[in-house]
């Protein structure tokens, strides 16, 4: 008996902590789980939205198209229009998100008369090139997101913003 | 590693007789289940705190995903429950729970009863554990309105009618508690919702404190 390692006390104690503790983690985790969920949900969405633009009317020049969905937040639907700045490079079209990457205020082609050939952001006076590549030494740290878009029967249709491919 | 954190802090702050002066006390033989089993009736108040802990947490987390709006309280409940992980063990710890503690709250006042614990000087405690079970009963009756749905809204109805039937002030009690002299809508779910999650668990809170500081200033009752 003198020998022993573990005394009852401790004993005791080691084995109170333990179950306490299996007992408080099991009532906390559900919660913390049910907390953390919105981190761990897969965010769907990346459908592409039928636009009222004719791909035949689309320019060179930077042109401001809104589209509307339905937007499912949690137990609240309802209709979101976003804007996009669409423009063709040869045959390709082109669809630029407005979000400045700045702090996300939102930009306008040509929005300030110094700076033709432009998109500009009010906020802190950030611009970026017709490509959405952003103008060193103005405010933004990075380009311009890009749409991925589709055409159906001469149609634009806009999907999901992803990094700009084009800088 | 947490026994040098301790004892940093207790060298500093002399932390030891705070928590000694709250833990440390000697559970007499008679209310210990060990040795006579049938004390595990003096359970009963710790079980009671347990579940409200239980209560506090749950309601705590679920008000991260409840609206208390007409249009919409409903289907964020639905949303929590169906959409959020462990959402159905949640919602239910808080909803299984609301019972359990009434009925953890009867036994505790089953065994202080029987064992004629409210006998003096022990009156004041016993004044406030019926102050605590009024407010649990409250906490119960606004929270099964916030759900928002046919059960809710009847119960409440019976519920408030019941308070209408009181002499004199009974319309003006109906008024105060619906928030509207005619409707059960938009402002008794707010009202409920306030007085749910903030107002009853302030007062529970400070009655809390008072019952479990009476407890250590006059220990627990001797043995029948
Ligand atoms: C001991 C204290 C409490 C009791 C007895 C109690 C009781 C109840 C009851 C009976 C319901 C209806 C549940 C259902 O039908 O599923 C409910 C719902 C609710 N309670 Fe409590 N509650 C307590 C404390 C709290 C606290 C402290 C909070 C928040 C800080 C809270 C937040 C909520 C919310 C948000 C709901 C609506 C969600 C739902 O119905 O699942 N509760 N409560
Ligand atoms: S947000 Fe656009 S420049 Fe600051």
């Amino acid at each position: 008996m003198s020998n022993n390692k573990v005394s009852r006390r401790q004993f005791l104690s080691y084995t109170l902590t333990g179950v306490g503790g299996f007992m408080a983690a099991g009532m906390l985790m559900p919660m913390v789980r049910f907390a953390v969920d919105p981190v761990l949900q897969k965010s769907a969405g990346g459908d592409f939205v039928l636009t009222d633009k004719k791909v035949a009317d689309i320019t060179e020049v930077p042109e401001r198209v809104d589209f509307t969905f339905e937007q499912v937040d949690a137990w609240y639907k309802s209709d979101v229009t976003n804007t996009a700045w669409v423009y063709k490079e040869g045959d390709e079209i082109i669809a630029l998100s407005p979000v400045c990457k700045h702090l996300g205020c939102t930009v306008n082609w040509e929005g300030d008369p110094a700076h033709k050939n432009q998109f500009f952001c009010p906020c802190h006076a950030g611009r970026y090139e017709k490509t959405g590549k952003n103008v060193p030494k103005t405010p933004p740290l990075g380009p311009l997101d890009q749409y991925e878009v589709r055409v159906n029967d001469g149609l634009l249709e806009i999907g999901k913003a992803i990094p700009n491919t084009l800088v | 590693m947490l026994n040098k954190i301790y004892d940093w802090v207790d060298e500093r702050l002399d932390i030891t007789p705070i928590w000694r002066d709250i833990a440390d006390h000697e559970v007499p033989e008679h209310v210990n289940p060990a040795h006579h089993f049938s004390a595990f009736v003096y359970c009963f108040g710790g079980l009671t705190f347990f579940v409200t802990v239980i209560q506090i947490l749950s309601g705590m987390f679920l008000t991260m995903y409840y609206v208390p709006d007409i249009e919409n309280a409903w289907e964020s409940v639905y949303y929590l429950q169906n959409e959020v992980a462990f959402g159905e063990i949640v919602r239910g710890m808080h909803h299984w729970g609301a019972s359990l503690v009434i009925v953890m709250m009867f036994l505790h006042t089953l065994r202080v009863f029987f064992t004629g614990s409210y006998k003096k000087p022990r009156e004041l405690n016993w004044m406030v554990g019926v102050l605590i079970f009024a407010v649990m009963l409250g906490l119960g009756f606004t929270g099964y309105l916030l759900p928002w749905d046919m059960k809710a809204l009847f119960a409440t109805k019976v519920g408030i009618e019941i308070a209408a039937s009181v002499p004199l002030l009974g319309g003006a009690i109906k008024t105060l508690l619906a928030g509207d002299e005619h409707i059960i809508g938009a402002q008794t779910l707010t009202r409920f919702f306030a007085i749910h999650v903030f107002f009853l668990p302030a007062a529970l809170f400070a009655l809390l404190a008072a019952h479990f500081i009476m407890i250590r200033r006059q220990g627990i009752s001797g043995p029948l």
